[in-house]
């Protein structure tokens, strides 16, 4: 199925949206305006994009500790996102999250999550509550190549196929798992191969090409809609910053030449590229997109700066829910 | 251990009393459901889930792979969608394989959320040594459980107890954990055929006296009963506490009897370094130093795994004799 005009354009929203908001935490981050740790998402906007604009607002997704692209793309409120990386009250989680918790559960967005392939059990779980319900809702799993390689996936990952649950494996593989090359962790090339294992279809999608990865998640996510159990998608993309941070901190990891040649295939120009040729967008459609980006975003820093911290009397808020139960809700 | 003498009770099993309050809360609330290893067409490896599946269907009674983390994050995801899993943990032992889901997610997510995601899971399991299952298979793992904030640990010590605190749990909107003992399973008491609650974090005096205060749990308020039905006839008369939740802990009850008694032993099965004994014990010291006639005595395992031979599995587990000698040099101190 071929993206209408309307989707075309809403993908690029939605990457530009989560370029600007990352461009501008790193910026925060490096002037120390940010406390604790940032992964960013830049590079691989087209992932989140492309799946994010398949889904409603109640269909989940569960996200990674690189989860601010996720947050946008399933349409998180660039407010409520600044506030939260700078701790303050008005954050999405009141300052009790920050990067790596950061969630919106109206939107379906489950959490980022702080520990590597620990949200790729819970969007299973969402699954189930789908299918429990005979709904036609799915749930999508976002986790990197290095998750693929710790329990929790396997474990996840099986057990959707066995109960063919709706919901749809994503693997952003970026070739790094934190700071170590995928061809020192797994002899693999692609992640992809370990979908046969579970018994689930799989496909390899340029994770730079945004329409490719709406083409692949549309197929994914129909199927999912119609009870056919769960897919799996590996996205091949790139991060243009460090593993956390902007710069690499000195570690030569990867080389200035790698980096570069992936630059070149920035899915953001690449699809407004392609959106000019096509007649779509032209290049002051996209520069007005990308100011309406940045205008908001300076808005929410403003707002997140201006906003109160968190009152300490309410440290112990919220550890427990209170007693409340009312009964059957059917 | 006695239920209130007017209702309809009946003497069945612990196993038995579990299994009844979890199909009566199926009944109530469409969105209980269950699922673990074997607990569907199998029933369970200890029988605590029989019937169900035939009554339920498949996808309220839900046979898993053998993959505790997968077992409870699909609690997590599906609570914090809004339905009520009761998720089953085989063995305690099993939950440490599955800890990540358990203490990283499940006890924080709420928090983190800023307290938008609710977590209505319980999460049941069987502890306890006393099977020759060796050292994998007899564990009580609850202190390390009660150090998490945002989870709910209950160890009921008879049926009664087993089903109101079950059904407590479910209700509950937070992470629980329901752990059984293997050894109570069959233990026969009475139980209401109506669907009740016992509130968490309410212990009961099992046992009134006005000499020892004995602080126990689970299985070992068995032991300390006996142990104190025999000092009762050397005149020493024990305040049997049986905590029954043990998060949220109930150290009123505690605290008052310490000042009544001034002088406590804390009981448990668990390893006695670093048990939650040391909690209570801890508790009580700054609660009720000045009242205390001796030092706390702990009683707990000694440290060392559970052992397999039946032999040295006795040596391990604390019983009424070796409660019952602790409590009486405690009684003369």
């Amino acid at each position: 199925m071929d993206p209408s005009p309307e989707t075309l354009l809403d993908l690029h929203r939605r990457m530009v949206r989560i370029r600007h908001f990352e461009e501008a935490a790193g910026r925060l981050a490096e002037q120390n305006r940010l406390p604790g740790f940032l992964h960013l998402y830049v590079g691989e906007e087209a992932v989140a994009a492309g799946v994010c604009a398949n889904l409603d607002d109640d269909d989940q997704i569960s996200s990674t500790h690189r989860g601010h692209g996720h947050l946008v793309a399933k349409g998180g409120d660039y407010s409520g996102m600044m506030a939260e990386l700078m701790g303050k009250a008005t954050g999405y989680c009141g300052g009790k999250g920050g990067s790596m918790h950061i969630c919106d559960l109206d939107l379906g967005m489950l959490g980022a999550n702080g520990i590597v392939g620990g949200g790729v059990p819970i969007a299973v779980g969402a699954g189930f509550a789908n299918k429990y319900r005979g709904s036609d809702r799915v749930s999508v799993v976002f986790f990197g190549d290095g998750a693929s390689n710790i329990g929790a996936f396997h474990e996840a990952a099986n057990m959707a196929a066995a109960l063919s649950l709706p919901v749809l494996f994503v693997c952003e593989n970026n070739e790094y798992g934190e700071f170590t090359p995928r061809d020192r962790t797994m002899a693999i090339t692609d992640v992809v191969d370990r979908a046969a294992g579970y018994g689930m279809p799989g496909a390899i999608v340029d994770g730079m090409d945004v329409v490719a990865v709406w083409e692949a998640a549309n197929e994914a996510v129909s199927r999912a809609r119609r009870g056919e159990g769960p897919s799996f998608i590996e996205a091949k993309t790139y991060r243009f910053y460090n593993h956390h941070g902007v710069q690499t901190l000195g570690m030569k990891y990867r080389s200035d030449d790698e980096l570069e040649q992936w630059k070149q295939r920035d899915p953001i120009e690449l699809f407004e590229d392609r959106l000019a040729t096509a007649g779509v967008l032209d290049a002051d459609g996209a520069q007005a997109a990308h100011d309406a980006a940045e205008a908001d975003i300076e808005a929410a820093i403003a707002f997140a700066e201006e906003s109160p911290l968190p009152d300490p009397d309410n440290l112990l808020v919220d550890v427990y829910t209170p007693a409340a139960y009312s009964g059957a809700i059917s | 251990m006695t239920p209130p003498a007017d209702t309809d009770a009946r003497r069945i099993a612990y196993g038995a009393a579990f299994t009844e309050g979890l199909a009566q809360m199926m009944d109530a609330d469409p969105n209980v459901f269950v699922a673990g290893e074997d607990v569907g067409r199998a029933g369970g490896v200890f029988g605590s889930f029989r019937g169900l599946n035939e009554r339920f269907g498949d996808m309220r009674v839900v046979d898993t792979p053998i993959s505790e983390q997968a077992i409870v994050g699909l609690g997590t995801g599906a609570a914090v969608s809004g339905l009520r899993p009761v998720v089953d943990v085989m063995f305690m032992d099993f939950m440490l394989v599955a800890m990540d889901q358990i203490v990283n997610q499940a006890a924080k997510l709420k928090y983190m959320f800023g307290g938008k995601a609710t977590l209505p899971m319980t999460i049941t399991t069987s502890a306890g040594a006393g099977l020759s299952a060796a050292a994998q298979h007899s564990q009580s793992l609850e202190a390390m459980l009660c150090h998490i904030p945002g989870l709910k640990v209950v160890m009921p010590s008879n049926p009664y107890d087993a089903k109101g605190l079950l059904i407590s749990c479910i209700r509950d909107d937070n992470p629980t954990v329901f752990v059984k003992h293997k050894r109570l399973l069959g233990l026969k008491g009475d139980v209401p055929e109506d669907l009740y609650e016992i509130p968490l974090g309410t212990a009961q005096v099992v046992r009134p006296g006005d000499d020892v205060t004995v602080v126990t749990y689970g299985r070992m308020v068995h032991e300390a009963t006996s142990a104190a039905d025999a000092l009762a006839a050397e005149g020493i008369e024990c305040d049997v506490i049986d905590l029954r939740s043990l998060q949220p802990l109930d150290m009123d009850t505690v605290v008052q009897s310490a000042q009544r008694t001034s002088r406590v032993a804390v009981v448990h099965e668990a390893v006695r370094f670093g048990g939650f004994g040391g909690e209570i014990a801890s508790q009580i010291a700054e609660e009720a130093f000045d009242y205390l006639d001796a030092p706390i005595e702990r009683v707990g395992a000694p440290f060392s795994p559970v052992p397999f031979s039946p032999v040295l599995e006795k040596e391990w587990v604390p019983n009424a004799e070796m409660i019952g000698e602790r409590i009486r040099a405690l009684a003369a101190a």
